[in-house]
């Protein structure tokens, strides 16, 4: 209506109005804005306000400092009801960012394969792929997590535990699964394994500059395999090859020893990454495509091999359609980690729900959960940006 | 998106093919039957030989598990039993539990005798709807009065208290219905907020760019479990004393902001892509701001967003699954709400399969509709 | 063209609007206390539990029953006059707190434990608690537990927000023992992730957990409710603060309940016993004396209360004791004459 409103004052009046001229006008719309904005900002401040201390609520981050007085099912960090709701809420922050991480991995290399199947000259694998992707993105992301918990949660118990391998156990208390004993050796071999992946962007870096330099080609890909894993192989041998397994036993009432992932973490975890996938199979689909045939008809008039083609043509083009929708894939991802709290994942939301429960705040509680959202998701973004600018198009 | 079961190498399809349904085969040579089957399985199945080893172990697996699968969900399958013993029994699918179990995950909490009404409401929801998905139907004439009959028809069958119908207050509202009211209700809220914070991140007055910005970026980087909690909440709180909103309103509200924010991007999209010849054009005959914006470049940048546009509708009618976590009993809540029924809760895959199946069959037909539709929209056109 | 354009967008307009203002609640200018909008609208609107056996389970036809369920009834009774005009509005163990504070619900009818922080920092106010109990432990008889000693190591399935959660933290500190908290919101989801064997132990308000092994479970003899209770759960009404005469009420209906039990009025007896020769009973179900208008109601409030809901006896005995499959000992909530807990404050 207001459309219709402001056309019929256009067409009546002159335009000598004060009215009508146009920077005034401007300036009249952000003064009316500005002013909405505080006002409405006031009187919602001044309205929570008032309720509260009609009801008496405590307010403000005090709480933080509080003991909590609950216990966390799974912590990265040292924490128990000893501790402060500010450390419940950071275990909380944790387990969101690792979930959030194993998920972006996971979701990125199922969605590479999913999405070049759909492109692949095998039938089959196209088939497959297009069914997966249907499948997986027309059904929405809350009723995957809450499938997949409840499969997790109807495996056999401890006793009964599905055991596919000596020592790896699938039962409703997780997958549990042997891991090396720590030992002090172990410092070294991820030391050996940093300098490692050092080594090896630096001897690509300079292939790739001897290339661009002399046009002779220096395969990079085994080499650099090699030293990534060589290295820290080398550092364990020259240890004298430390190595005791830490087995699970089933003692009690659960698993003792080895590590488990919890089914909530195992749910969520699939949950996100299928339909998380899902989309990131799409656009690395799109990107493919993207890719002028012309070009891969020419590299192959040249007689450059397929593989070549691929890494040299196909790819670095295709990265640039791909790496914006998936930088909105990843920051997705991590806000769907948030459905935990749905099937009991101490994730930020889950731990923040108590915190807000047990303090009555809700107001900040929710406050701070949105906060570290924001900040997780400014801190993506920038990173993607960053990398985006690295493989856009450079304009000479 | 393209025809992904045609092969690649397949020869580029004649120009408005798409539109006359003219068989391929004209444009091939006819080969005989058995010779084209074969070149077609060396072509797609067996070009390299890391194709055909691909093609074996794929077709290995689809041999083990098809037959398995099919041995389950039908063949064994139990398809009607009110005794779950029955079930137990046998080593196949049970989709008894949810021919035993389909209104209560369909019509959540809804007075038992009063589900006639849902499912008049529900037949008049997709009888208009699919009516305005026909092109054919595309006149404010005919649209108009179809939705207003069709809304007041809907309104009365879900709160009743009219005509002898006992009045059913929202709270009792559930399953699919209410995922239907959420997902309009969204969209219809929505998709207005989003043209209008598009158009103001686009602005040249920087404290309403500054003010789109902020809301856009800043509810984009927040999931939307937290909105809904500020809706359930917090928002109450920054009400005046007496003044109450339903709980549904709040929800629907909240989930079409975070709508509009997703939407506004792929329509600033839109609006990136419409040529600076286009406005000054406008500018030169005349036309004032919204006369410019709303007849000449927002029909334009809609037509070319419209892919991402039809992305997000169908992203919030998965979005309204959401509301499980704050308690409102739309189809997915009411189903777990039902699979705690220790009698039946060990199918619970059945049960969820289904659900899937009704929010699969939805999102599909929309996003097969909307290919349809930029096909329509491109016809004769240029971008 | 243009006003059929103009028309639509009306009428679009006209229908968000009716939606959006239609289910709203009639819009008040003056602050009016609880009652005053339990009036006006005719109904109280009463969290309840999302299903815990005893105290509130809705039927397949969503008919609530239970003890809390009961005292939302008797304050409807007491205010409107009508035992059935409750609205039910299930919340969760986290959700409860906020449902109050935005007023979505008028009270907490909830197994709500009183602690000192909920009755100060959250703003809550307590009626007199109606029903004592204590977290108590559900284990699989398979798993050989007695006593909490043996649940060292155990995973326990609890739901967050709860004097629960806090009271096995607790627990298990004090006696050096490992465990490892499963924390569920939704209640149902708990108890099948107990069930379906994701949790060595339930830990809930031990009243509760009768209900959940008869009805939940598929053997129920497999499961043994740990002997004993490890915490104080008072559990009560709560309100918001800020509002003393609906707090009142709360407090006085549920003395009321007390005091009919103990001076003999039941259901079938109050309109005999509304002329009987005792004053205190003739006070109270106001045949004489004002003690309504005290309290800003009608003389008739606690006969109704008692004639369509009933005395403590009656109320714990539909939903815990003899009338119910349940059959709990009163224990803690006998009356204090009986020696129990239950005391109701002189009603002069």
């Amino acid at each position: 209506m207001t459309v219709a409103h402001e056309a019929n004052i256009d067409i009546k009046k002159g335009s000598s109005s004060l009215l009508h001229n146009l920077a005034f006008r401007g300036v009249a719309y952000q003064v009316l804005l500005a002013a909405a904005i505080v006002l409405l900002a006031y009187l919602l401040y001044q309205n929570v306000n008032a309720n509260l201390e009609k009801q008496r609520i405590a307010t403000g981050f005090d709480f933080l400092n509080e003991t909590s007085g609950f216990d966390i099912g799974e912590t990265l960090i040292e924490y128990d009801s000893e501790d402060s709701y500010g450390r419940a809420l950071l275990v909380g922050i944790m387990n969101t960012l690792s979930v959030a991480a194993c998920g972006i991995v996971l979701a990125t290399i199922l969605g590479t394969i999913m999405g070049i199947a759909r492109v692949s000259r095998n039938w089959l694998a196209s088939i497959l792929a297009s069914g997966y992707v249907e499948i997986c993105r027309n059904v929405p992301v809350v009723l995957h997590v809450i499938f997949w918990a409840s499969v997790i949660r109807n495996l056999p118990s401890p006793k009964q535990a599905l055991s596919p391998m000596e020592g790896v156990f699938l039962a409703n208390r997780g997958f549990i699964f042997p891991v090396p004993e720590p030992n002090p050796a172990y410092t070294w071999v991820w030391v050996a394994l940093a300098a490692g992946l050092v080594l090896a962007f630096g001897f690509n870096y300079w292939a790739q500059k001897h290339r661009e330099k002399t046009g002779k080609y220096i395969a990079t890909l085994w080499p650099c395999m090699g030293i990534v894993i060589g290295l820290p192989l080398a550092a364990w041998l020259v240890q004298g090859a430390p190595l005791v397994w830490s087995v699970p036993e089933l003692k009690g009432f659960n698993f003792r020893g080895g590590a488990s992932l919890t089914p909530e973490f195992i749910a969520l975890l699939i949950g996100i990454t299928f339909y998380t996938g899902a989309f990131i199979a799409e656009i690395v689909r799109a990107g493919i495509q993207s890719v002028p045939v012309g070009q891969i008809e020419a590299s192959r008039a040249l007689g450059i091999r397929r593989g070549f083609i691929m890494r040299y043509i196909t790819f670095p083009q295709a990265l640039r359609v791909i790496v914006p929708p998936t930088t909105s894939q990843y920051l997705s991802l991590t806000k769907n980690s948030s459905l935990g709290v749905l099937i009991g994942y101490p994730d930020l939301v889950n731990v923040g729900n108590t915190t807000l429960n047990q303090t009555g705040q809700a107001v900040e509680a929710i406050a701070v959960m949105m906060a570290v959202y924001l900040g997780i998701s400014l801190t993506i973004s920038l990173g993607m940006n960053i990398y985006n600018r690295i493989v856009a198009i450079k304009e000479r | 998106m393209t025809d992904t079961t045609a092969p690649i190498a397949a020869p580029p399809r004649a120009e408005g093919q798409a539109d006359t349904d003219q068989p391929r085969s004209r444009q091939q040579p006819p080969p005989t039957e058995k010779i084209a089957v074969l070149r077609w399985m060396k072509e797609n199945l067996f070009a390299s030989p890391g194709n055909t080893l691909l093609t074996i172990i794929l077709g290995a697996a689809l041999i083990y598990w098809v037959p398995a699968f099919i041995k389950w969900g039908f063949i064994d399958a139990i398809w009607y039993t009110p005794d779950p013993e029955v079930c137990r029994q046998s080593d196949g699918a049970c989709w008894a539990v949810v021919a035993e179990k389909h209104r209560p995950m369909l019509f959540g909490l809804y007075p038992y005798e009063e589900h006639w009404r849902l499912v008049v409401a529900l037949a008049v929801y997709l009888g208009s709807f699919t009516i305005t998905l026909i092109r054919r139907f595309w006149h404010w004439q005919i649209l108009v009065p179809l939705w207003t009959v069709a809304i007041a028809v809907i309104s009365t069958m879900l709160w009743g208290g009219v005509f002898g119908l006992t009045f059913v207050e929202t709270s009792q509202w559930g399953g699919l219905p209410l995922t239907m009211v959420l997902f309009s209700g969204t969209v219809v809220l929505g998709f207005p907020i989003a043209i209008l914070l598009a158009l103001g991140r686009r602005s040249h007055l920087p404290l309403i760019k500054a003010t789109s910005v902020t809301i856009i970026e800043s509810l984009r980087g927040v999931p939307l479990i937290t909105i809904l909690f500020v809706a359930v909440n917090v928002f109450p709180l920054a009400l005046p004393d007496g003044l109450e909103f339903d709980k549904l309103v709040r929800v629907m509200v909240g989930m079409a902001i975070f709508f509009a924010c997703y939407q506004a991007e792929v329509i600033r999209g839109g609006l990136q892509a419409i040529p600076r010849g286009q406005y000054e054009a406008a500018e030169s005959l005349g036309l004032s701001y919204w006369q410019m914006t709303t007849r000449i470049i927002l029909p334009q940048a809609l037509r070319i967003a419209l892919p991402g546009i039809m992305n997000h509708i169908i992203a919030a009618l998965k979005n309204t699954s959401f509301v499980l976590i704050i308690g409102l009993f739309d189809i997915l809540t009411a189903t777990t709400a039902v699979m705690q029924d220790p009698l039946w809760r060990r199918w619970f895959v059945e049960a969820y399969l289904f659900v899937a199946a009704v929010y699969f069959f939805f999102c599909y037909v929309l996003s097969k509709y909307s290919q349809q539709v930029e096909r329509w929209l491109s016809e004769g056109r240029r971008f | 063209m243009k006003r059929i354009q103009k028309f639509s967008m009306l009428t679009v307009l006209a229908s968000v609007a009716a939606f959006a203002l239609q289910p709203a609640a009639p819009v008040q200018a003056e602050e009016g206390p609880t009652v005053k909008k339990v009036k006006e609208r005719g109904e109280v609107l009463c969290g309840v539990h999302q299903g815990r056996y005893g105290f509130a389970t809705a039927d397949s036809e969503g008919r609530y029953k239970g003890l809390d369920v009961d005292y939302c009834r008797a304050v409807a009774a007491a205010v409107l006059g009508d035992s059935e005009k409750v609205k039910y509005i299930p919340v969760s163990s986290v959700t409860r707190f906020p449902a109050l504070q935005s007023g979505e619900i008028d009270m907490l009818s909830r197994t709500t434990t009183v602690t000192l922080t909920r009755d100060s920092s959250l703003g809550l106010n307590f009626g007199p608690p109606t029903f004592y109990t204590g977290t108590g432990f559900m284990v699989r008889k398979a798993a050989g537990v007695e006593k909490v000693e043996d649940m060292g190591g155990a995973t326990v399935c609890v739901v967050p927000g709860s004097t629960t959660e806090k009271n096995i933290a607790a627990l298990f500190r004090s006696k050096n023992m490992q465990y490892t908290p499963v924390v569920i919101e939704n209640q149902k989801e708990m108890v099948g992730a107990y069930f379906s064997g994701r949790c060595d132990v339930m830990a809930m308000d031990q009243a509760g957990l009768p209900g959940h092994r008869q009805f939940d479970a598929k053997t129920p003899d497999d499961h043994i409710i740990l002997e004993g209770v490890f915490s104080k759960e008072p559990l009560a009404i709560g309100v918001r603060q800020g509002d003393d005469q609906w707090y009142d009420i709360i407090k006085w209906v549920t003395y009321a309940t007390f005091n009919a039990e103990e001076m003999g009025v039941s259901k079938e007896n109050v309109d005999e016993m509304k002329n009987a020769n005792n004053p205190d009973i003739k006070r109270m179900l106001g045949t004489s004396g004002d003690l309504g208008k005290k309290l800003g109601l009608d003389n008739d409030w606690a006969y109704r209360v008692v004639k369509q809901v009933g005395n403590y006896k009656e109320i714990y005995d539909n939903n815990f004791g003899a009338n119910s499959p349940l059959k709990l000992e009163r224990g803690l909530n006998n009356l204090w004459i009986n020696g129990g807990l239950m005391y109701g404050f002189p009603m002069k």
